[in-house]
């Protein structure tokens, strides 16, 4: 009964691996998401730990010089400003190694982040460690985890890039109002353009 | 002045051919329009790339598709060049830049800006990110989110399909 017992569980085990080898890296929906520890644009390491009291995280894979990125730069800010008080900081972690794309360097991104304005942290994922392991395919890409980072929403922030005035769904706000009800987001992933990550290969 | 005239028309003449071979690019606005792109029943193979004037990586690789277009244009494959640019940059970015590098495969433009609606049903593991390339011959297809570094990249698919 016992080897029966230990059988099933290999089995279980293998077929939980194989399956998360078919569907490659990368976090789905209620996955812990890992912690980290990246230099921010003000000079010091940031982690999710730093951020007390929060209900939630935004996390938001984006860069200086992708277009698509570039569209949601004020969305970003204004969602920050409005949503961190409630408990939903917006972080925003650079992926892209400036080896392929120099305009993603840190030294850009300071830069940008003093040009823009930028409200929110803005982190550099130096060595590309971190991105890979959310699974994080382009810029911009939406993370949104609960204060205990179990991935709740992946995927855009609306349905209109190119034009804030034309959004008709507000993918991420809907998220938020979802996980304030202590419900799951409908939709909880979503698909929009983006530019693919640029590493050095 | 005579001269001054016939310089003008020249130049109005030169422009007109030059533009012309791009007259005839077409911009799809919704996917029920464009997706026939995909449904094609005959014995060629055709390979369906997505780019834009503003992604790097996929303009690297134009060079690759083009030259595939002229190696088998005649040999049963249909190169057909997505550009998802938006309809008003049309005319001031993806026509100049085709003219620019003197790309001859058929391009399209499709724009519609409703993503999250059409990218699952251009192909379910698509994240989003371009470039991304479709082969396809019947009811044999491949699905590629990645860029390309030579003719021969392309070819070893082709030749899968074969």
């Amino acid at each position: 009964m016992k080897q029966l017992f230990s059988f099933t569980l290999a089995m279980a085990l293998i077929g939980l691996f194989s399956f998360t080898i078919d569907k490659g890296t990368g976090y789905k929906i209620g996955d812990t998401a890992t912690d980290f520890s990246l230099l921010n644009v003000d000079g010091k390491m940031k982690s999710l730990a730093d951020y007390k009291d929060v209900k939630g995280y935004i996390v938001t894979f984006t860069c200086n010089h992708c277009p698509y990125a570039v569209m949601y730069e004020d969305r970003l800010i204004d969602l920050h400003n409005r949503y961190a008080p409630k408990g939903y900081p917006v972080i925003a972690i650079n992926p892209n190694d400036p080896e392929a794309q120099p305009a993603d360097s840190y030294v850009a991104m300071q830069e940008r982040a003093k040009e823009k304005g930028f409200t929110f942290d803005y982190l550099f994922d130096d060595g590309q460690k971190i991105y890979p392991q959310y699974g994080a395919t382009k810029t911009p890409h939406v993370f949104l985890l609960d204060a205990d980072r179990v991935v709740k929403y992946i995927g855009a922030i609306d349905d209109s890039a190119r034009d804030a005035e034309a959004v008709e769904v507000k993918y991420l706000e809907d998220a938020i109002a979802a996980l304030e009800m202590g419900k799951n987001p409908d939709p909880a992933e979503t698909k929009a353009i983006g530019c693919s990550i640029k590493t050095v290969k | 002045m005579m001269r001054y005239i016939i310089f003008l028309s020249l130049l109005v003449v030169s422009l007109t051919l030059s533009a012309q071979q791009y007259d005839d690019i077409k911009v799809y606005k919704t996917f029920d329009e464009f997706k026939q792109v995909f449904e094609h029943k005959d014995d060629k193979i055709h390979v369906v790339n997505f780019w834009a004037t503003w992604c790097g990586p996929c303009v690297k690789e134009l060079p690759y598709f083009e030259e595939l277009h002229q190696k088998y244009k005649d040999a049963g494959v249909e190169v057909l060049l997505v550009s998802i640019d938006w309809d008003k940059h049309v005319e001031k970015k993806v026509i100049p830049f085709l003219h620019k590098n003197e790309y001859t495969a058929p391009t399209i433009v499709f724009d519609d800006p409703k993503t999250n609606d059409w990218i699952p049903k251009v192909d379910p593991d698509w994240s989003g990110a371009i470039p991304i390339t479709i082969f396809y011959k019947g009811n044999q297809r491949i699905f590629k989110e990645q860029a390309f570094h030579s003719l021969g990249e392309l070819e070893e698919i082709i030749n899968t399909l074969k």
